[in-house]
């Protein structure tokens, strides 16, 4: 997987879908979103992978966050590579070396957690969410985002208990209407890609959470249906939302 | 993961890489789609982050494990080096358990 995939934060992530035992659908889906990144890359650094069709066949493989930082430091302000030798140099140089250290630290990653017996007493379980925080922190400098992506974590983790794993982080998409208003209408294709997800999640979400609600009322019931209204609500209709809040009140009184 | 699902997720990557250096001077990104893209990123990183801290199956993991990805978010805010932010995330959740927090 890492040979042909090749980007840390798709593996890891389409990996921690399938172990907390969702389908392989849904972590090809978290997976390829998360290397949506890449279009932009592909773009960016073009010029500089060479002129014959392998190189570029190659170069395209290489892409990576690393490997398009280090090119794109003999840019322009305007976005136009200055020192095209040098941006292709350090292109090939990070791409290359980075496949080579990658793969083999996975190799050895793999051989030490086989012969690893308990890797619960050593708290590997918690390095997958947090390598995933550390690689959001940087893009959560931005207001917008900090807030999509806190509605979005919200609904995921109220909807955990109520929908097949998987699909829960793929619901948290929903937060992206959190920052349409500001947005313009450009987005609509990716917002419509999301909300196929989302339609079927929240359906779900209804059905289930009121219902769970209902029966253990105390327990996880009030949070979740408060949780749901909050995130889903309000990018949706605000019948939903008061839906919402009357589950929540009536869980918890 | 089923060797299909690599293969798909590897297809749809490499396409994507492809892209750019196919579709040069044919085509642009808006500035929109692109930011698009990058909320969305962040959305689906906390949103795995949060999941994969929180719960455990269809309920919730413990306090071992999330208390360990706080004090590693708390380091990557600190700008503190990425080994040391997955040793200590690792670290915290280990003596947390030993010390028989579950």
């Amino acid at each position: 997987m890492s040979l042909v995939v090749f980007a840390g934060g798709s593996q890891i992530a389409a990996t921690s879908v399938v172990i907390t035992g969702g389908s392989p659908a849904a972590a090809v889906a978290a997976g390829a979103l998360l290397n949506t990144r890449l279009v932009p890359y592909g773009f960016a650094v073009s010029g500089i992978t060479g002129r014959t069709w392998w190189t570029r066949l190659l170069g395209a493989h290489l892409t990576t966050d690393e490997s398009v930082a280090f090119a794109l430091r003999y840019s322009t302000r305007a976005g136009a590579i200055a020192d095209p030798r040098r941006a292709s140099r350090a292109f090939w140089g990070c791409g290359a070396s980075l496949f080579a250290v990658w793969n083999a630290s996975v190799g050895l990653g793999v051989l030490a957690g086989t012969t690893m017996g308990n890797t619960g007493a050593f708290g590997l379980d918690a390095t997958f969410p947090a390598v995933m925080l550390a690689l959001a922190l940087p893009a959560l400098s931005r207001p917008r985002t900090r807030a999509a992506a806190g509605g979005g974590a919200l609904v995921a983790v109220a909807l955990t208990p109520v929908l097949p794993a998987g699909l829960p982080v793929l619901a948290g998409l929903s937060g992206l209407l959190l920052c349409l208003p500001a947005g313009r209408r450009r987005g609509e294709s990716k917002a419509d890609a999301g909300g196929g997800g989302r339609g079927e999640s929240k359906a779900d979400a209804r059905g289930g959470g009121r219902g769970e609600s209902k029966a253990d009322a105390r327990g996880g019931g009030r949070g979740e249906s408060k949780a749901d209204a909050r995130g889903g609500g309000r990018g949706e209709s605000k019948a939903d939302a008061r839906g919402g809040g009357r589950g929540a009140r009536r869980a918890g009184i | 993961m089923p060797l299909l699902a690599i293969g798909v997720l590897a297809a749809i990557t490499y396409s994507f890489r492809l892209a750019g250096p196919l579709l040069r001077g044919r085509v642009r990104i808006s500035q929109g789609a692109e930011e698009l893209f990058a909320i969305a990123s962040a959305i689906l990183l906390v949103s795995l982050a949060a999941t994969g801290a929180i719960t455990e199956g269809h309920g919730f993991a413990g306090w071992a494990r999330p208390a360990g990805v706080l004090v590693a978010g708390v380091l990557a805010a600190r700008k503190a080096p990425f080994p040391v932010v997955v040793i200590a995330a690792a670290g915290t959740t280990a003596l947390l358990r030993l010390a028989g927090v579950a």
